[in-house]
């Protein structure tokens, strides 16, 4: 809980959301026919509409960014290193909106959300959702706010991947797309990484086939384990050794199964929180997502024929120290992006803290980061006053 | 605006597409820009340089030159620039035939170690020269294959590499006559336009 609001900070915020009755096709060939998505905003849109910036969020995100939604919330939005008055998203400039995605667990449509044909919760017959999916349906939220272009898409990890979609799915609509610590689309070990975690959950004797709303339980062993495995993956060997090292609790052996290296009880903590905040069915989902990722799928060439239809710039930044989506994956979209005569920067940044890099205040990620928004707000300060 | 700019800008056609090696903090690159019109991209390993590529609005790419720029396609660029960092890689030769392979041509500036102020301060104090283009001491300098105007020929002969044009310019970065007449030693900075 902050005792007071850092000045810094976006502050207090409420999300908002809004109900879409235009059934919304979905790749997997199913259609959600009403759905709603929650959001949260920060800052103003110019009158020209030409500062509104869209953050998507990972794999186990949400809408909730930055500030806090009561005084009582013990930790502010997950991105508040990077969005708020001055920050490196300058909500001083910038118009920042972020939905919890379809699917999710955090208030828009998903499969805890009651399903209108049937009068129960959509459970395991909640309809898998792609990339591409979640950004049509953000491209209705754009609309419903009457922005005609956003100034900038940014996303890390998954989210990274909904701005590449979005950079090629509608060109028009976006000027710059921010990729972070993602990839173009999911390595074999990437996928295995989400199957165990998924196996986890579906193995669980509390998962019902995942209609555990009825029996008034949920998967919590499996979703700790899943939430365990994924965690590794976000850090790095070095970021794990610096924090844990070989640390024991009690100093000595127990020899035991018990917790005994201090490593060993902060995943448990890490999975233990995780499964009372998220939804084993999301979590599920949206593995899923992740997996079906890719945005040369379906099209003829390759991913720089693909990113050939892209008409913004971009700004793709990786972490040394990052296994979960290495520089190498972030390097496959520069070189197609630079193939295909794109405008594009990029930045390798050194980083001890792996995947989790990306929400992290790092110096040089700042740095950079910073001077690429600094443009970005100058451009769309610009088309303000041509307007 | 620096000299060797203002001649590799004569030697850059409008609308192309231009890489540029150790492009620092991208004032090449962003005068290129504006008066060339080039779609350009550096390479750069310093992220403070990174920020400020950014911050003038040039494409830059963090990249190790001495990992090999394997990622750029053959001919993929009109031009390949770099100024003043040839010497600081530890493999030049390599890297020259590289720069060769990604541009049709190639663009290359370097300070000449066979110039005279260079000669005459390791003749007189017997110690490695330092000087305003050289202003690091042995153990600490960048410039770990540095050679002479001469020395980067012979290169240029043994692997058969057409030099389009060469100059070079003294400290102040002008052309002189002397500097026309014998540029190993009244060159200060070298200026190469190659192909293979």
């Amino acid at each position: 809980m902050p005792e007071q609001i850092p000045e810094n900070s976006v502050g207090l915020v409420s999300p908002q959301s809004l109900q879409f009755d235009e059934p919304l096709a979905l790749v997997c060939g199913r259609t959600l026919d009403r759905y709603e998505l929650v959001y949260e905003t920060y800052g103003q849109l110019n009158e020209a509409c030409s500062n509104a910036i869209l953050i998507c969020h990972a794999l186990s995100g949400h809408h909730h960014v930055a500030g806090y939604h009561s005084m009582d919330e013990r930790k502010p939005g997950w991105w508040e290193t990077c969005v708020g008055p001055g920050k490196v998203i300058d909500t001083n400039k910038f118009f920042v909106i972020c939905p919890n995605n379809l699917g999710g667990c955090h208030g828009s449509t998903g499969p805890m959300s009651i399903n209108p044909q049937t009068g129960k919760n959509y459970g395991p017959d909640f309809p898998l959702m792609t990339v591409e999916d979640w950004v049509n349906s953000q491209k209705r939220l754009m609309d419903a706010l009457n922005i005609n272009c956003w100034a900038a898409v940014i996303g890390g990890s998954l989210g990274g991947m909904q701005a590449l979609q979005w950079s090629v799915d509608y060109p028009e609509h976006v000027r710059h797309a921010v990729v972070i610590a993602s990839a173009p689309k999911l390595s074999a070990q990437n996928i295995a990484f989400n199957e165990v975690a998924r196996q986890s959950i579906l193995s669980d004797p509390e998962f019902h086939g995942g209609c555990y709303y009825e029996h008034d339980t949920y998967p919590r062993r499996g979703l700790i384990l899943a939430r365990m495995v994924g965690h590794i993956t976000y850090l790095s060997d070095d970021a794990m050794h610096a924090k844990f090292g070989r640390d024991l609790r009690t100093g000595q052996f127990r020899f035991g199964y018990d917790i005994e290296f201090q490593v060993e009880s902060y995943l448990r903590h890490q999975g233990e929180v995780f499964s009372k905040q998220f939804d084993a069915n999301t979590y599920l989902l949206m593995t899923k997502t992740l997996d079906y990722f890719d945005p040369t799928r379906g099209k003829e060439g390759d991913l720089s024929d693909v990113l050939a239809r892209a008409q913004c710039e971009f700004l793709v930044m990786s972490f040394t120290t990052d296994w979960r989506f290495s520089p190498e994956r972030s390097e496959e979209v520069v070189d197609a992006l630079v193939a295909s005569g794109k405008d594009v920067s990029y930045a390798r940044i050194e980083a001890p803290q792996g995947h989790d890099s990306f929400l992290l205040p790092i110096a040089d990620y700042l740095a950079i980061f910073d001077a690429y928004m600094k443009r970005v707000a100058q451009e769309s300060e610009e088309l303000c006053h041509a307007h | 605006m620096r000299t060797d700019f203002k001649i590799i800008l004569d030697w850059i056609a409008p609308d192309s597409r231009v890489l540029d090696m150790g492009c620092g903090d991208g004032e090449l690159l962003d005068i290129l820009q504006k008066q060339r019109k080039v779609k350009g991209y550096g390479l750069e390993i310093e992220p403070a340089n990174i920020a400020r590529c950014i911050a003038s609005g040039v494409n830059v790419i963090q990249q190790d030159l001495n990992q090999g720029v394997d990622n750029f396609g053959d001919s993929s660029f009109d031009t390949v620039v770099m100024t003043q960092a040839l010497q600081t890689v530890r493999r030049p030769d390599r890297l020259l035939d590289d720069m060769l392979r990604v541009g049709k041509e190639t663009i290359i500036t370097f300070p000449n170690f066979g110039y005279w102020p260079i000669r005459a301060y390791l003749l007189t104090r017997g110690r490695m020269p330092v000087s305003k283009t050289l202003p690091y001491t042995w153990y600490n300098s960048p410039n770990i294959h540095l050679c002479t105007f001469r020395d980067f020929e012979s290169l240029c002969r043994r692997k058969q590499i057409k030099i389009i044009n060469r100059t070079v310019v003294d400290h102040q970065h002008r052309i002189g006559i002397g500097s026309k007449l014998f540029p190993n030693l009244l060159g200060e900075v070298a200026i190469y336009r190659v192909a293979k």
